[in-house]
């Protein structure tokens, strides 16, 4: 088990055919992922190291079963990207785009919600998701993930950074700890997937018995995040709140980061996951280490 | 990007915003001559971005040219929160029956637009949502539906803004919507919106902060850009695409990743430390990248140490490697690095790095974040 994706999902590439593309879409297949498609328009018929390209989400549906899409393309060209995989059917989306405006997510968000209830997105501007051994979309190194345990206990991890996931994953392979999946879910202000949504996931896989959250300033997705965990999550959690340090006012990185009118502070957030009985770290080693020894008592 | 009130102003006027005739000066003259124009009596205004300048003495009713001449020298170059006046807006003075608070902001919690709406206007909605939190109307909006007139006039009414002012309110709001949305805002607040004792409604100021995301689509903004008061630091990082911001303390950070920079700076100051800046050189740290980075860093004279964070994912720690000992030939550093490398082929990494034989007050690489945030801090000083 994993969530999300597994073994059995076929990915489609949105953009095969760039740069960004070509690169982490091979790089997916290398790692073992079933990446059945690509799509550009107007280069049906050619292919990308015997990946077939097609003109629309649609025909490469129609032609290979693809369940899951992987969207690299510019920012200006991702909201149509989304809404035509949507609309062809696919059940998950990961957008790793960078740099799209805010209001085209809320308005994306919004007509996914109405039109296609069952379409999930990750992203935009996330890594994307890893079930080690299964399913790599995105731009995670696979070789840094543990593979899960048949027996566990494995580790389940959500995040808002990339490169704080690649650290988590990387400690948590030093520390010998298997992970059930990795989901990235990206740094902009209105994320598809969020904490609460992959916690909920974690909560009844099987094969997640613990799990390790990476939130940073901006927004209340981790306050909503711990009020969940009070009511809903029994499998033991530690986390880390990047930007304690942070000025207000000011976008770190990220657009969705920003402490703004004393709203979405890392205090704020470790306070709220502590009470949830969520064990917080100070640093992502930390929370690995915190995360060791809930391992160890299992 | 957060625009000052007269970019706001002009703005809001693209989207059919009633707002009062003005023009922006940077001198004493100018002022005088935007005040002939926009007609006695008129109101000079400080060009800050910062809450609180009426209190500063940054806003002043002028009847005259001599009156303009006085204010406009005072205002001029006046501190406001660390803020110097470099512009005043003098727009022709306004007469005020009532005031009002007027927003829009995107909810992120919700994943809806949300209208603000007060009858209490004039003072901070903050210090409104405290004193008497019922007298803000909030109000969702699909983005996908976007905002009905029924809907802004339901708001109008439930605000209790005064009968006279309904209409006129409500098509404002609708205008207002139509800025935010389809001009790319992050927030776009008017307070006051202020009835005239005419019955006109109209923008007596104006805050709006654009996503930068959305730069691509607007190349009006290029004007507003052009006036950001940045350092030559910021400058430079912006030339080089590099993301950083500017801090207070003496340990120079450049880190992989938004979320691996913002982590350094936390780890520097739990160490008793305190960062120079944020610097977030993204995926591909190669020798260009990295060359840019330290030439930012390296012209800011409080930094006694830089850290170096790395974590390779599909950024390979012997090309990061390979790139710092590049940079390190092109760039003459005022200060050492400690680097923390780690991740994939950091093992090699390390290894270039030891071999390039840059002597240890130079070049100290660490294996964990830690450690290498406390050398950092050691040779930089505690905070």
């Amino acid at each position: 088990m994993a969530i999300f994706v597994n073994e059995n999902t076929k990915v489609l590439v949105q953009g095969l055919t760039g740069g960004q593309g070509r690169f982490h879409g091979l790089r997916n297949r290398d790692y073992g992922t079933q990446v059945v498609a690509g799509v550009t328009p107007g280069k049906a018929g050619q292919d990308v190291e015997g990946i077939p390209v097609f003109d629309t989400v649609e025909s490469a549906v129609a032609a290979t079963g693809a369940t899951a899409s992987f969207i690299a393309v510019p920012p200006k060209a991702a909201p149509a990207a989304i809404l035509e995989a949507a609309r062809a059917g696919i059940g998950f989306v990961v957008c790793i785009t960078e740099g799209v405006p805010a209001q085209d997510e809320a308005r994306v968000f919004a007509t996914l919600q109405r039109d296609f209830p069952k379409t999930r997105l990750l992203g935009p501007n996330c890594p994307g998701i890893i079930s080690p051994g299964k399913c790599n979309i995105g731009i995670t190194a696979g070789e840094i993930a543990a593979l899960p345990t048949a027996k566990g206990p494995n580790v389940g991890i959500v995040s808002r950074s990339g490169t704080l996931t690649y650290q988590a994953l990387y400690e948590l392979k030093q520390r010998n700890i298997g992970v059930s999946t990795c989901v990235g879910i990206g740094g902009d202000p209105v994320p598809g997937t969020s904490f609460v949504d992959c916690l909920a996931e974690f909560q009844s896989d099987p094969e997640t018995h613990a799990i390790i959250m990476i939130g940073e300033i901006g927004g209340t997705a981790e306050e909503e995040a711990a009020e969940f965990i009070m009511t809903h999550v029994t499998k033991p959690m530690s986390a880390y709140i990047a930007g304690v340090t942070a000025p207000a006012g000011k976008k770190m990185g990220h657009a969705g980061a920003i402490v703004s009118g004393g709203k979405g502070t890392a205090q704020g957030k470790m306070d709220a996951l502590t009470s949830a009985g969520v064990k917080v770290g100070l640093n992502p080693t930390e929370a690995c280490e915190l995360m060791a020894q809930i391992i160890a008592s299992m | 990007m957060d625009l000052f009130e007269y970019q706001g102003k002009q703005y809001f006027a693209r989207y059919g915003i009633a707002v009062s005739a003005g023009g922006v000066a940077m001198t004493v003259d100018e002022a005088v001559a935007q005040a002939e124009l926009a007609k006695y009596p008129v109101v000079i205004k400080a060009q800050v971005q910062v809450g609180g300048r009426g209190k500063a003495g940054g806003i002043k009713l002028a009847n005259n040219a001599d009156e303009v001449r006085l204010h406009a020298k005072n205002i001029l170059g006046m501190d406001i929160k660390s803020h110097i006046v470099k512009r005043v807006w003098v727009e022709h003075a306004s007469d005020i029956a009532e005031e009002y608070y007027a927003s829009f902001t995107l909810d992120r919690s919700a994943k809806r637009h949300l209208l603000m709406l007060s009858a209490q206007g004039g003072v901070e909605i903050e210090h409104v949502a405290v004193v008497d939190p019922t007298a803000i109307v909030k109000l969702h909006v699909n983005p996908v539906e976007g905002l009905s007139l029924d809907s802004a006039k339901r708001a109008v009414v439930d605000a209790r803004i005064s009968e006279k002012a309904q209409d006129g309110v409500a098509a404002m709001l609708l205008k207002l919507y139509e800025c935010f949305t389809k001009g790319d805002c992050d927030l776009a607040e008017i307070n006051p919106l202020i009835l005239k004792p005419t019955g006109e409604v109209h923008a007596l100021d104006a805050k709006v902060t654009l996503d930068d995301n959305a730069a691509f689509r607007h190349p009006e903004w290029d004007e507003y850009r052009a006036t950001e008061e940045l350092d030559d630091r910021e400058k430079l990082a912006r030339e080089k695409n590099l993301q950083y911001i500017g801090l207070d303390g003496s340990v120079g950070i450049i880190a992989n990743g938004a979320g691996l920079a913002m982590s350094t700076l936390d780890v520097v100051n739990q160490v008793g430390g305190k960062a120079a800046n944020f610097l977030d050189i993204g995926g591909g740290a190669n020798a260009e990248l990295m060359t840019a980075a330290l030439e930012v860093i390296n012209s800011d004279t409080k930094v006694k140490s830089i850290f170096i964070n790395i974590f390779g994912g599909i950024t390979r720690g012997d090309e990061v490697a390979k790139g710092i000992v590049e940079a390190m030939k092109r760039v003459k550093l005022r200060a050492p690095i400690v680097i923390r490398l780690d991740g994939t082929n950091a093992t090699e990494g390390r290894a270039i790095i030891a071999a390039a034989g840059i002597a240890e007050s130079q070049l100290i690489s660490r294996s964990t974040m830690l450690e290498a945030a406390r050398t950092a801090v050691e040779i930089a000083g505690k905070k």
